[in-house]
């Protein structure tokens, strides 16, 4: 339904603005995905690797003690349980097959987070691919035991120096290494974002969280929620939830961008809410950009959330109004982090954790609501920002009390 | 000002045109068109003025790091548009490399006026294709000016056709597989890329990407309609680094080379 007319629009948005170097590539990719997705061979060879080595479907938890201090009922798509710890999965794994269907050696990623990087890196290893990892110079930094994690799995990781250092110019360079290695070498890309077939390719290889959730749901509560929410970086994960709603009128759908530092100041990624549009990364899309078209670098306290554009099929939702975008801050997100630790016991990634400050909103809004949320990733590669968030680190220094915690069970 | 001017005028010397690329705003806009003007003078026939962006993905670390700089240093898509009516004004066809969001962000239609009416000759797109870009054919067609689109040896020979009956001026033929940087030996790509090119069209066909001294522009003018170097320039200058006597020098000495090179092939 969000498809335009032409192959890889949606709405106004979308598109291909790739070099002409590629587009005989990106044809190829466009025609060999087809074909896959409508041969029974891959897609149950796909199920099987996401069932047996990934540990999906992810399980649809009803979160109570959350839902006591948030007064909705809200439902926790655990997608931080699945196999290195984040939905990323799904994605790797249905493109390193495509990549072994087409007959390359050799697959490339960029990376933020390092999440899609080690994933990249485990379906590489799995899979029996060369792996070459692109990740901005400042996120290796923020994000070391990702990149050992990476190198360990046997990937090169390639720190990435230009520009602002972050995900943007690790896309840059890989798209930079494509165009020379394109024979050989399979372009990983880690999000709903860039040039067609990209965004519904990814989708379609995320979409079982939506697929999963919906059904899930429905047996556990018997009917659909009133909201299901995700953190939108690119939109990988949250499209893939999405999309199995779209069509359910009175399911509400909202995505959470990173706010940052808020967005009334420079330092935030909250691309749809503040952004204007223009092509980045080969899809006409939101972006922050400055009046000349040059973008403007991003800020988010998570790395997987830090990036300046968003995928072309939330643009359209959001323009189209089937959807709501709205920024949560670095603040509200490390207090929902914290909430749902203590809570829970359960410690989410900082991408994550917008989804669940979002809830945490909307619940407020809508006492009673159920509303269900895209865990989409755990925690434990953020330990050092979250450490120094709060003090964690020092046992004889006062923990920053970050939240009111609940009384225990009753 | 269309290139046309230029390639009847080298084709009636019987050679291959010398295209000479300098990003606007490296090191400064008034030091890029002095710098601009010595590649004039020294012997380039046409000229290639980038337009600074923040993400290039088809440039390699020569030219990103100039760009860099010049972002660094304030450069707007205005002081572009600036650099190009001096150009321009030395006589020679100007036109303007650009990744395609300054553009789209200006407005197609407005820049397209003003690109015309600062005598530029028309728009390099090396990271987009005609099909995605219908908005800036018709805003060229619209400003007499010329659609320079690439083509790459892995272009398809439909998609060949479709791009090179999209340009106006000349073809833009891409050498290697890969992004803008010197390189030690010339292509094999590039030889059999022409010939599939020029079977799909009358307009002349450029060679760049990798070419860096004399010997390679003979080897590629042989071939092609014109030589386009970019990188090498702006090494020239990069390692004059604040010399700025020596960087316009080095500039001299390279074009010389680079056009008694176009005029062996
Ligand atoms: C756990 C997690 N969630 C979300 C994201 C954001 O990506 P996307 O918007 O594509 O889901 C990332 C990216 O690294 C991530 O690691």
């Amino acid at each position: 339904m969000s498809q335009g007319t032409i192959e890889g629009t949606y709405g106004d948005f979308g598109g291909r603005f790739m070099p002409e170097a590629l587009i005989a590539e990106l044809d190829t990719l466009t025609a060999v995905w087809h074909e896959a997705m409508a041969d029974p061979e891959f897609t149950g060879e796909f199920d099987r690797m996401l069932r047996e080595y990934a540990g999906v479907p992810s399980l649809l938890y009803d979160a109570a003690r959350l839902s006591e201090v948030a007064g909705a009922r809200i439902l926790l798509k655990r997608e931080d349980l699945n196999h290195t710890g984040a939905h990323k999965i799904r994605n790797v794994l249905g493109q390193a097959l495509l990549a072994k269907r087409m007959g390359k050696t050799r697959m490339i990623a960029e990376t933020g987070a390092g999440q899609h990087g080690v994933a990249t890196a485990t379906a590489a290893a799995y899979l029996g691919l060369e792996c070459v990892v692109y990740m901005g110079e400042l996120d290796t930094r923020r994000q070391a035991l990702n990149v050992a994690r990476m190198r360990l799995l046997g990937a090169e990781v390639r720190a990435v120096a230009s520009g602002s250092r972050t995900l943007k110019d690790a896309i840059n360079e890989a798209i930079r290494d494509w165009v020379a290695s394109v024979e050989h070498t399979a372009y990983c890309f880690g999000t709903a974002a860039g040039p067609h077939p990209f965004p519904a390719m990814v989708r379609d290889f995320c979409r079982g969280i939506g697929d999963e959730a919906r059904e899930q749901c429905l047996e556990l509560i018997g009917t659909l929620p009133d909201v299901v929410t995700a953190c939108v970086g690119g939109g990988s994960n949250a499209i893939g939830l999405f999309t199995a709603f779209l069509d359910d009128r009175d399911v509400r759908i909202v995505g959470f961008e990173a706010g940052g530092e808020g967005i009334d100041t420079p330092r935030h990624a909250a691309t749809i809410t503040a952004g204007d549009i223009g092509v980045l990364h080969g899809a006409r899309t939101f972006v922050l950009q400055d009046d000349d078209g040059q973008t403007i670098e991003s800020h988010s306290i998570s790395a997987g959330l830090d990036y300046p554009g968003v995928g072309p099929e939330h643009a359209h939702l959001a323009k189209s109004g089937r959807a709501d975008y709205l920024p949560i801050t670095d603040a509200e997100a490390m207090d929902a982090l914290a909430l749902l630790a203590r809570t829970e016991g359960i410690i989410c990634a900082i991408e994550s954790a917008h989804a669940v400050a979002g809830a945490l909103k909307l619940a407020k809004e809508s006492p009673g609501s159920t509303i269900l949320v895209n865990l989409s990733g755990r925690g434990d590669k953020d330990m050092e920002t979250t450490t120094a968030w709060f003090g964690l680190g020092d046992p004889a220094a006062p923990v920053v009390e970050p939240v009111e915690t609940p009384e225990g069970p009753q | 000002m269309s290139t046309a001017k230029a390639f009847a005028a080298t084709r009636s010397e019987g050679r291959a045109a010398l295209v000479g690329y300098l990003p606007a705003g490296f090191p400064t806009v008034e030091g890029s068109i002095d710098a601009m003007t010595a590649m004039v003078e020294a012997g380039c026939d046409i000229i290639e003025i980038g337009l600074p962006y923040s993400d290039p993905v088809m440039d390699g670390p020569t030219i990103q790091t100039a760009v860099h700089q010049a972002l660094e240093g304030g450069v707007r898509t205005t002081d572009v548009l600036h650099s190009v009516e001096a150009v321009a004004a030395t006589g020679v066809p100007t036109l303007v490399m650009t990744s395609w969001n300054p553009v789209e962000r200006y407005g197609v239609e407005r820049f397209a006026a003003e690109l015309s009416a600062a005598g530029g000759a028309g728009l390099i797109t090396p990271d987009v294709t005609p099909d995605s870009v219908p908005q800036w054919i018709a805003a060229a067609d619209e400003h007499d000016l010329d659609k320079v689109f690439l083509v790459a040896p892995s272009s398809t020979d439909e998609r060949l056709a479709m791009t090179t009956a999209a340009c106006r001026g000349f073809v833009y033929a891409t050498a290697v597989m890969g992004v803008t940087g010197a390189r030690a030996t010339t292509s094999d790509l590039a030889p059999p890329l022409v010939a599939r090119a020029k079977a799909t069209t009358d307009l002349p066909i450029g060679v760049g990407l990798g070419i860096s001294n004399g010997d390679q522009a003979a080897e590629v003018a042989a071939y092609a309609d014109a030589v386009i170097v970019g990188s090498a320039f702006v090494r020239a200058l990069l390692d004059a680094g604040t010399d700025r006597e020596a960087g316009l020098a080095a500039l001299r000495v390279l074009t010389e080379d680079l056009a008694r090179g176009v005029r062996r092939g």
